[in-house]
C-alpha cells in the first residue's frame, strides 16, 4: 500500500476528531441508558440541573456520571498502557497484563476475599479488595521488573518471560485460593474477575481521575522515545534517548495506571491488547497519534460497553468483560482478515 | 582534526576480552575501513565506538571530550551508527522511518522533512518514500536504514566533527548500490565527515577506504593505505587464502584476485 506521510497524518487527525466528537456521545448516552430510560435531551436537562431537579436529576449526577466517566477514565489508561507496553514490547501482541499486573492484582483481591471474612461487605468491603489488588499488582510488577533487571539494565525479552512465570504463579495460588473457599466467597471472586463498574461512586471517580490522569498527561511524554524503541534498543539509544529510564518510567506508569483500573473495575481483557492494534492498523505506529488516538477510542469502547451491559437484560447487569470481547473481536477478526493490507506481517 | 582518538583501549563486554589494546586516530573526512576474519572485533569495534558497551581499559575521546563525557542527545546530533541487523516490524512508512534519524535535533519539522529528502536521494530510496517498510526487500531496507543514519547527521554544510559508523552497509545490495553508497560516502567524507566502516569485499573496501585497519582476534594487526595493507602475505597469515594482488586498472588502488 502507498501511503504518504501527509495521508497518514491527515487520516491520524481525522481519527483523532472523529472520536473526540464520539466520546460526549457516547457519555450522553451512558448517562440516558438504564433501568430508568430517559431521552438525550433529558439526560442533558438532568445533569444540569440544580439539587431540586427530581429524581431523573438524582440518577444522572449520583449513580450514571460517576459510574459513566470511570468506565472513560479507566478504558482510556488501560488502551494507552496497551500502546505503550506494545511499543516498549517491540510486539503488537504485547498487552498491559505481560508485565505481570494484572494476574498480581487478582491474587491480591481474592487474597483479601477470602482472608477478609465477615468484615468484607458493602463499601469498605470493596475498598479493602480494591487495595489488596492494587497492592498485588504493584508486587507483582516490581517482582517481574527485579527478575529481568542485572548490571546490564533491564531485558524486555527477560520481562516478558518473567511476567509469565509471575502470572502462572500467582494463577497457581490463586486456583489454590479458591479451591478450598466456599461457594459465595467463590462466585464473588469469579463476578470480580469478570470486571464491572457497578462498584463507582465519587471518591473512586476522583481516585481513578487522579492516577489515571497522570497517567493519560504522562505517557504521551514518551511517544518520541517509543517511536525510536520500534528500531530496537540500540538503536533507540544511539539517537539519543535515555532508553533505561524510558523503560523504568512507561513500566512504572503502566503499573500504577492498570492497577488501579484492576483495584477499581476488576479485569477488564481485552481493551488493551485489541484498541491500540486497530488503531494501529488505521494511523500507522507513531506514537504522537498512537497514544492518544488508543485513549479516547478506549474510553469509548468502555463507556459502550457498560452501557450495553445495563441495558441488554435490565434489571440485571452482564460483566462488561464480555460484552467488550463481544463488540470488540468481530471488528478485530474483520481487520486481521485485511492485514497485508496494512503492512501487517505474518 | 582528530575527531576519534582510541588510545590502548580493551573491552569485554561478556567476561572474554573482545578488543584488546586499540590504538586509532580518525581525522575529519578520513573513511576507514575495518578488514578482518568472522569474529575479528571489526563489529564490536564499532558498537564500542557508539557506546554499547564501555571499554576496560584504555581512553575512548570523540571530538574534544571522553566518549563517557558526551550528553546522550548532543552526541546523537554528531555521531550515527548503522547495525548490521534490524530489529524494526511494525508498518512505518519508509519516510517516518529516515525522519526517525531527526529525533535527537530540533530543527523543526520542515528542515527535518528536507533533510529527509536528501538522504533518500543519497541512498536511491526516493522512489520508496511513501511504501511501508515491513514490505521491502532486504536490500531496500538496508538502504532505508542507511538513509536514517545519514538523516540523523547530515549537514549541507560543513560536516567535519561528525562521525558515521556503518557495520556491512553493503551485505543486502546489489552492484549498483554499492557502487552509489560508495559514491555517497565518499560525498560526505569531502564534507568532512568521518566514516568507519566494516566491509567483506577487500576490493570495495580497498575503493571506499581511504585508510584499511586489519583486525585479527581483537587485536589491530595492521592499518595503512590500502597498497601498505593488501599484501599476499596479509592474506596468508590472516586469512589462510592464497590471493593474487595486482595493481588495479583504474591505478588508484590495489586489485585483489581470489580464485
Amino acid at each position: 500500500m502507498i501511503t504518504s506521510i501527509s495521508q497518514r497524518r491527515h487520516r491520524a487527525r481525522q481519527l483523532l476528531a472523529v472520536l473526540v466528537a464520539l466520546l460526549p456521545v457516547a457519555v450522553l448516552t451512558g448517562l440516558a441508558s438504564g433501568a430508568v430510560s430517559l431521552g438525550p435531551l433529558q439526560a442533558l436537562r438532568a445533569l444540569l440541573a440544580g439539587d431540586d431537579g427530581g429524581q431523573a436529576a438524582m440518577i444522572v449526577q449520583q449513580i450514571r456520571l460517576p459510574r459513566v466517566l470511570l468506565a472513560a477514565v479507566m478504558g482510556a489508561t488501560l488502551a494507552m498502557s496497551g500502546a505503550a507496553m506494545q511499543g516498549l514490547f517491540r510486539n503488537p501482541l504485547a498487552d498491559p497484563s505481560l508485565i505481570g499486573v494484572t494476574a498480581g492484582a487478582s491474587l491480591g483481591a481474592s487474597l483479601l476475599i477470602v482472608l477478609g471474612g465477615g468484615l468484607l461487605h458493602g463499601f469498605v468491603g470493596l475498598t479493602l479488595v480494591s487495595v489488596g489488588a492494587f497492592v498485588g499488582g504493584v508486587l507483582a510488577v516490581l517482582l517481574v521488573y527485579r527478575l529481568a533487571s542485572s548490571a546490564n539494565g533491564t531485558s524486555v525479552a527477560t520481562m516478558l518471560l518473567a511476567g509469565i512465570a509471575i502470572t502462572a504463579l500467582t494463577g497457581a495460588v490463586g486456583s489454590l485460593l479458591e479451591f478450598f473457599t466456599d461457594n459465595e466467597r467463590l462466585r464473588q471472586i469469579s463476578l470480580w474477575k469478570m470486571g464491572g463498574l457497578d462498584g463507582a461512586s465519587l471518591p473512586r471517580l476522583a481516585l481513578a481521575g487522579v492516577v489515571g490522569g497522570s497517567v493519560l498527561l504522562a505517557l504521551p511524554r514518551y511517544a518520541p522515545a517509543l517511536n525510536t524503541l520500534l528500531l530496537g534498543e540500540s538503536e533507540a539509544r544511539h539517537l539519543g534517548i535515555d532508553v533505561n529510564h524510558t523503560k523504568l518510567a512507561l513500566i512504572g506508569w503502566v503499573a500504577v495506571g492498570v492497577g488501579t483500573s484492576v483495584a477499581l473495575v476488576g479485569t477488564i481483557a481485552f481493551v488493551g491488547l485489541v484498541v491500540p492494534h486497530v488503531v494501529r492498523l488505521w494511523i500507522g505506529p507513531d506514537h504522537r497519534y498512537l497514544l492518544p488516538a488508543s485513549a479516547l477510542a478506549g474510553a469509548i469502547l468502555l463507556v459502550v460497553a457498560d452501557t450495553l451491559s445495563r441495558v441488554i437484560l435490565a434489571p440485571t447487569e452482564l460483566p462488561v468483560g464480555i460484552i467488550t470481547a463481544l463488540i470488540g473481536v468481530p471488528f478485530f477478526v474483520s481487520l486481521l482478515r485485511q492485514r497485508h493490507h496494512y503492512g501487517m506481517q505474518t | 582534526m582528530t575527531v576519534l582518538r582510541l588510545d590502548g583501549v580493551s573491552a569485554a563486554p561478556w567476561g572474554e576480552p573482545v578488543l584488546v589494546d586499540i590504538r586509532l586516530a580518525v581525522a575529519a573526512g578520513e573513511v576507514v575501513a575495518l578488514i578482518g576474519p568472522n569474529g575479528a572485533g571489526k563489529s564490536s569495534l564499532l558498537r564500542l565506538i557508539a557506546g554499547d558497551f564501555p571499554a576496560s581499559a584504555g581512553t575512548l575521546e570523540f571530538g574534544a571530550r571522553t566518549l563517557a563525557d558526551w550528553p546522550r542527545r548532543e552526541l546523537a546530533q554528531h555521531l550515527a551508527f548503522l547495525p548490521q541487523l534490524s530489529l524494526l516490524n511494525f508498518p512505518y512508512t519508509v519516510e517516518e522511518v529516515v525522519l526517525l534519524g531527526r529525533t535527537p535535533h530540533a530543527t523543526g519539522a520542515r528542515a527535518d522533512r528536507e533533510i529527509a529528502h536528501h538522504a533518500l536521494t543519497a541512498t536511491d530510496t526516493q522512489a520508496l518514500r511513501n511504501r511501508l517498510y515491513t514490505q521491502l526487500s532486504g536490500g531496500e531496507r538496508q538502504r532505508v536504514q542507511l538513509a536514517r543514519v545519514f538523516a540523523q547527521i547530515w549537514d549541507s554544510g560543513d560536516m567535519s566533527g561528525k562521525l558515521l559508523l556503518l557495520d556491512e552497509p553493503t551485505a543486502a545490495l546489489d552492484l549498483a548500490h554499492q557502487q552509489q553508497l560508495a559514491g555517497a560516502i565518499a560525498g560526505i567524507a569531502q564534507r568532512g565527515c568521518a566514516v568507519m566502516l566494516v566491509v567483506h569485499d577487500v576490493n570495495l573496501a580497498a575503493a571506499v577506504g581511504s585508510r584499511l585497519l586489519v583486525l585479527d582476534k581483537g587485536r589491530q594487526v595492521a592499518s595503512g593505505t590500502p597498497a601498505e595493507v593488501l599484501t599476499p602475505t596479509m592474506f596468508r597469515d590472516l586469512f589462510h587464502a592464497d590471493v593474487l594482488v595486482q595493481q588495479h586498472p583504474n591505478g588508484r588502488q590495489p586489485l585483489v584476485i581470489g580464485l
